[in-house]
């Protein structure tokens, strides 16, 4: 929530009466205001990448290799086979954004089910536990080396592994918060009036357990970002002629020592994203969540 | 106490179970038939029928999962279709490897981050605790791999401080096997330092402020062995959970950082055997890793409550 709001003040930086209200969100945290700024402006850039990229990600230019950046009609320079990386660069930050908006869906839709069963049928709850650990035994990679294995590697595939992967975290989180809000009085008092449990779970135990599922996810986004990138450099994600930050550092790799910069900038990028979604992170775990909150 | 382990070992036997049903059945998800690849395409229905049954893959499937479990627990993890040996050879070779690579990196890790965590908390709202968060956001968003590919431009290449690429044995040169090892170890632990390092500044923060740090600091002990000896040791027990939970991302790290500085560990096998279609041979990656996986969380909980009676109390009471 203070992600919407220091984005919303961000964009009203140049009208408005100078700002009153970014200036309050800086002062009270002026990390998590320059990440939320950060992440919307990174946002605009991957959903918007076919309007603003100059080139189709995958159009050569052969006559044109290994421009360096600043080039007129290549701002940030081509690759080896002439490929404009600013474009390559946009498109990348789509597919990490997809492929982060799917995995933490994934995960947070699971787990929240898979928590809120555990913590209010303590019969499941052993089962449930059981289950997750099988799951927390599966790292991505294995996850997605499964994936590539069955069906060929792809998008979807990197996405929904990486989102199993993190299901258990939301899930003993979610269950975590379900044991509490099941202690309280108020929802004592409605079970006493025979209330069902699907509707007191989505009437009172979800809207409490909301604020922790939105730090948990913003813990998991910059970890399924990074984890695409992993995937698609090791060929185990998304496949060329699909644009990913990670296949353009596999393909830099390899006239590495003949110029960096194609594999500097969509580090960077990936760099900037993740900093971005951790800043913001920090700043709502602080606001949200005052148990780990008050020590810091 | 003893109650407490015997419930947790079968809850990992448990777990073990699960996992190797969820990898068994997996491999049969594969497509393409193993009979048919064992035999040849031309093979007649007769044929195919006979290796069929030599397979046991015309045994009901319940049968057929037992089979595949008494094998793996005898160590027979099948023969790979890429080579032609037994795929407990080429994992036992690339085994020790990644394990050097993960236990350095978890040293690394741990080191770094306990240091840099209890001196955040020592010096809070001052200049240290300003760089550990500093370097905390770096290390949890900076791309590992990344890292390494510009580490072997830069250190290893450009500097020639570092071996670019390369495996030495310990065994027979362990300084050159270190200097092979240390960076990549560097690189696949920064994030885990980050996790550590937040980690212990908030555990620290909360035992700094505790009655038995207050009682300690009024017997006259100084403030660096009050930080050092009596907050730090109370901390470190919750840092036993974080390195089962880490496994996972070092794993990770350490299959990229294998393939950027051309490790010849168990990364670099599974993702040739992935490529080339080696199916017994991922099949027992994935087996040995959720296996590791298990055992070393089943480790760590019986250390924690080894370390901490706390949880020794709490467990018998529960």
């Amino acid at each position: 929530m203070t992600a919407v709001v220091t984005a919303a003040s961000a964009r009203q930086e140049p009208r408005g009466p100078r700002g009153a209200r970014l200036r309050a969100a800086l002062r009270a945290d002026p990390a998590g205001a320059v990440g939320g700024a950060l992440v919307v402006v990174l946002v605009l850039a991957g959903v918007g990448a076919p309007l603003l990229a100059p080139y189709p990600p995958t159009q050569v230019h052969f006559a044109l290799p290994f421009q360096v950046p600043l080039t007129i009609g290549f701002p940030l320079g081509t690759d080896d086979l002439g490929r404009d990386l600013a474009s390559r660069t946009l498109y990348g930050l789509r597919s990490s954004l997809q492929v982060a908006a799917i995995g933490v869906a994934v995960s947070v839709v699971l787990g929240t089910l898979l928590g809120l069963a555990a913590g209010w049928w303590r019969r499941l709850d052993p089962v449930i536990a059981r289950i997750t650990d099988v799951m927390l035994a599966f790292p991505f990679l294995v996850l997605a080396i499964g994936f590539a294995a069955v069906q060929g590697p792809s998008l979807g595939g990197a996405a929904i592994s990486l989102g199993l992967a993190y299901v258990p975290h939301v899930a003993l989180t979610v269950r975590a918060e379900t044991l509490r809000v099941r202690a309280t009085d108020f929802v004592l008092a409605a079970r006493a009036m025979d209330a069902r449990a699907p509707g007191m779970l989505l009437g009172h135990v979800l809207p409490n357990a909301a604020s922790t599922i939105v730090v948990q996810a913003t813990v998991i986004l910059p970890q399924v970002v990074l984890g695409e990138a992993v995937l698609s450099f090791l060929g185990l994600g998304i496949q060329p002629p699909g644009s990913s930050l990670g296949i353009m550092l596999s393909d830099a790799q390899q006239y590495l020592y003949r110029t960096a910069w194609p594999a500097v900038l969509p580090g960077v990028v990936l760099a900037l994203l993740c900093l971005a979604f951790n800043l913001v992170g920090d700043a709502l775990r602080d606001r949200l969540d005052p148990a780990t909150g008050a020590r810091r | 106490m003893i109650r407490r382990l015997a419930s947790r070992l079968a809850q990992a036997v448990v777990t073990l179970l699960l996992a190797s049903l969820v990898i068994f059945l997996g491999v049969r998800a594969l497509p393409g038939d193993p009979a048919l690849a064992a035999a040849g395409e031309e093979a007649d229905p007769a044929t195919l029928a006979t290796v069929r049954a030599q397979l046991g893959l015309d045994q009901p499937l319940v049968v057929q999962y037992l089979r595949f479990l008494g094998r793996t627990v005898t160590g027979d993890l099948g023969t790979s279709t890429r080579t032609g040996e037994p795929v407990s050879d080429a994992i036992l070779s690339a085994l020790p490897v990644t394990l050097q690579l993960s236990v350095l990196a978890l040293l690394v890790a741990v080191a770094v981050g306990i240091v840099a965590g209890v001196l955040a908390a020592r010096y809070r709202g001052r200049w240290p605790e300003w760089l550990a968060s500093v370097f905390s956001l770096a290390a949890l968003s900076v791309p590992v791999f990344w890292l390494g590919l510009l580490a072997v431009l830069y250190l290893a290449v450009g500097l020639g401080a570092f071996p670019a690429s390369g495996y030495v044995s310990p065994l027979t040169d362990p300084l050159r096997a270190l200097h092979h090892l240390i960076l990549p170890a560097v690189i696949v632990g920064l994030p885990t330092a980050a996790v550590v390092l937040r980690q212990t500044r908030a555990s620290m923060l909360g035992a700094l402020d505790s009655d038995f740090v207050r009682t300690a600091r009024a017997t006259g002990l100084s403030e660096n062995r009050v930080v050092w000896t009596v907050a730090l040791r109370n901390s470190l027990v919750v840092l036993t959970t974080i390195v089962g939970l880490q496994l996972g991302t070092l794993i990770a790290g350490a299959a990229v950082t294998e393939r950027i500085f051309g490790l010849p560990g168990l990364g670099k096998l599974t993702l040739d055997s992935v490529f080339s279609r080696d199916y017994p041979v991922v099949q027992a990656v994935v087996l040995v890793v959720t296996a590791a996986y298990v055992v070393i969380n089943l480790l760590v909980d019986v250390l924690y409550s080894v370390v901490d009676p706390r949880i020794r109390v709490a467990g018998a009471a529960a």
